[in-house]
């Protein structure tokens, strides 16, 4: 009772009724979705550029490379690794929009309304997230175009697995937009972060044989953990393969990786709504 | 529960060296309209802010409803109605989805929120654009729209910050009948600043604020008061000598606002015809009126509150004959 209180106490959601909050959370979320499904440019130029990768960076590289593992070829690793990178791309930008909405003045409306200031941060976490795993399994419809048979089955174990990965990078933008006021500022910060990530989280390349001082920085990166299962999962690769993440020598299963994202989600998560509370 | 439903002790807010709100104490009553009355800059919109806990105070204390800003903040969230002066509005929604947006997070039942959805749309006349994008509406339009949803739920105190400036008059009469009814039926306190002084004058009680310091509270008429008497302002084609001239023929005190002299007389109307037949400095224009609360504030500070607000008054008026000319 008293950890609740103090949990209570510390996302800022005293004195508010957790129905109240409930809606509050769709209401931020629901605006998210209206105003995602009225911007059809928004939406083909989000996966414009992940289907450049795969069709011209993947199928260019591929014609060059033998297969990856037995039967997988470049471009059918880059694929779900691609998945990965356009959820973690779109859902960052959920700090842009809290940047933005603070610098037109909506956010104010947000901030005096009769809703703890963590349910605005997690509708938005949410908002964002949806439209992101929207943008990933849009990118999924072109897996038979490199050979890949995706079953009903895993589209159901990736919803999941997508969803962990968008929560985690949006709360990550949402933190930072709290502290950073400036569009162009969050801008900058935010391309200094996320292409590192990126690049850094075996999205392009496997994570076996890597020189040390990046496979501690692949390691270190919570990103790895979310593109690892993905990859897994698409490729329905057994889980001592090649594409499994390997830590102090133990290969690691979906679930660990799976663990791992979540603790960071969650971190995340915790971090952004205390965070939207402390912000004026 | 107290009898002020708001109270502010001592309120201090500093930006910087800046004191935008200094030292300030006043009480509302529940069910007042109380205007804020100010030049640009005063502090009226920074004061809001804190009674909104959108800003901390630096010190002193406010309380809304009972509740304190700073500790209660979801309590006083849960009590106000708010207008800001700047836009607020999510632009990449339309009107209806803005007023489904504020009535959705303020909790109004959904079995009530359309009817009065519909009701403040059609009184702001946006009823037609309800589905247009907000970036497409006029400035007035999206103004509107600002002030319909302020009204959409019935808080316990509404706070409206400059509500109805760059509005035509006939929408500023529709608000605050809307206002004047919202009060009469729900009790709900109005707290309003205002550069209009003849909507300040709907207020129960003004108070007049200037670099951050209130410099009078009170009922409007007893304010009028304080300029007992007519007002007279003359321009002359040497203001310093015909200045000199009137202190020193009437004994009276009289005041420079850009290029034209003020001072009071008790008896206007009979003064005036002595005063041009023998004053000695050449008269350009001359000028007689009773006191309103311009005046007043004239008085307490020695400048003009409405110097911003007139000049955009003449800009609407240009734009208007534009309008028509270029039919
Ligand atoms: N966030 C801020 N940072 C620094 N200074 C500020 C900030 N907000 C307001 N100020 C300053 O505080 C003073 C009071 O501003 P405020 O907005 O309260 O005036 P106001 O009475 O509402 O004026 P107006 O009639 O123009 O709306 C001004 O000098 C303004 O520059
Ligand atoms: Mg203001």
């Amino acid at each position: 009772m008293k950890l609740r209180q103090s949990f209570v106490n510390m996302i800022g959601a005293r004195g508010t009724s957790t129905m109240n909050n409930l809606r509050g959370v769709y209401t931020l979320w629901y605006r998210d979705i209206l105003i995602f499904g009225r911007d059809r440019v928004h939406i083909i130029s989000s996966i414009t550029l992940p289907l450049l990768f795969v069709f011209v960076f993947g199928i260019g590289l591929s014609a060059r490379m033998g297969d990856l593992a037995p039967g997988i070829n470049f471009t059918q690793f880059l694929f779900p690794g691609i998945i990965g990178m356009t959820i973690l791309m779109s859902s960052f930008t959920a700090g842009v929009s809290v940047v933005w909405d603070r610098e037109v003045g909506f956010l104010r409306e947000v901030l005096i309304a009769p809703i703890s200031r963590a349910s605005v941060a997690m509708g938005k976490t949410l908002g964002t997230a949806t439209i992101a795993v929207i943008q990933g399994i849009i990118i999924l419809l072109f897996a038979p175009l490199v050979d890949i048979s995706v079953s009903a089955w895993t589209v159901l174990v990736l919803l999941p697995l997508m969803l962990l990965l968008a929560i985690s990078m949006s709360s990550l933008g949402i933190l930072l937009a709290t502290r950073i006021k400036s569009l162009e500022a969050f801008h900058g910060l935010m391309s200094l972060l996320m292409f590192p990530m990126v690049f850094l989280s075996g999205v392009f390349f496997p994570l076996q044989g890597l020189p040390a001082w990046m496979d501690i920085l692949v390691k270190f990166n919570p990103v790895t953990y979310g593109i690892a299962p993905i990859r897994q999962v698409v490729l329905g690769a057994s889980p001592d393969s090649l594409f499994s993440i390997v830590l102090f020598g133990h290969t690691m299963s979906i679930w660990e990786d799976v663990t791992m994202l979540a603790l960071f989600a969650a971190a995340m998560i915790l971090l952004a709504m205390w965070s939207f509370g402390k912000q004026d | 529960m107290t009898d002020y439903i708001i109270k502010v002790e001592k309120l201090v807010k500093r930006f910087g060296k800046l004191a935008a709100v200094d030292d300030i104490s006043f009480s509302v009553v529940p069910g007042e309209i109380f205007g804020f009355l100010g030049p640009n800059g005063a502090g009226k919109t920074t004061t809001i802010n804190i009674l909104c806990t959108l800003l901390k105070p630096t010190s002193g204390r406010a309380s809304v409803n009972g509740f304190d800003v700073v500790r209660q903040q979801s309590q006083v969230r849960q009590s106000i109605g708010l207008v800001f002066q700047d836009p607020s509005l999510d632009v990449r929604l339309s009107g209806l989805q803005n007023l489904r947006f504020h009535a959705s997070v303020y909790h109004v039942p959904a079995p009530i929120r359309e009817q009065r959805i519909e009701q403040v749309l059609m009184m702001m006349e946006l009823w037609d654009r309800r589905n247009n994008e907000v970036r497409t509406y006029s400035g007035g339009m999206k103004r509107r729209l600002e002030l319909a949803r302020g009204l959409l739920h019935y808080p316990k105190v509404l706070f409206l910050d400059e509500p109805t400036l760059g509005l035509d008059p006939q929408t500023r009469s529709h608000i605050w009948e809307y206002i004047l009814d919202l009060r009469q039926r729900e009790g709900t306190t109005i707290f309003l600043t205002t550069h209009y002084m003849d909507e300040a004058e709907n207020a129960d009680r003004i108070a007049i604020i200037d670099y951050g310091k209130l410099i009078a509270i009170d009922t409007p008429e007893r304010l009028k008061n304080i300029v007992s008497k007519d007002i007279i302002s003359v321009k002359t084609d040497d203001n310093d000598r015909a200045a000199e001239e009137i202190g020193l023929r009437y004994r009276i005190e009289v005041i420079r606002d850009g290029d034209e002299l003020t001072f009071e007389v008790a008896n206007g109307e009979e003064f005036l015809p002595t005063f041009v037949r023998e004053f000695g400095t050449k008269i350009l224009s001359i000028n007689l009126h009773q006191p309103s609360l311009d005046d007043v504030f004239l008085k307490l500070t020695g400048r003009e509150i409405r110097q911003e607000a007139a000049s955009s008054e003449i800009k609407t008026i240009v734009r208007q004959y534009d309008r028509r000319t270029r039919h």
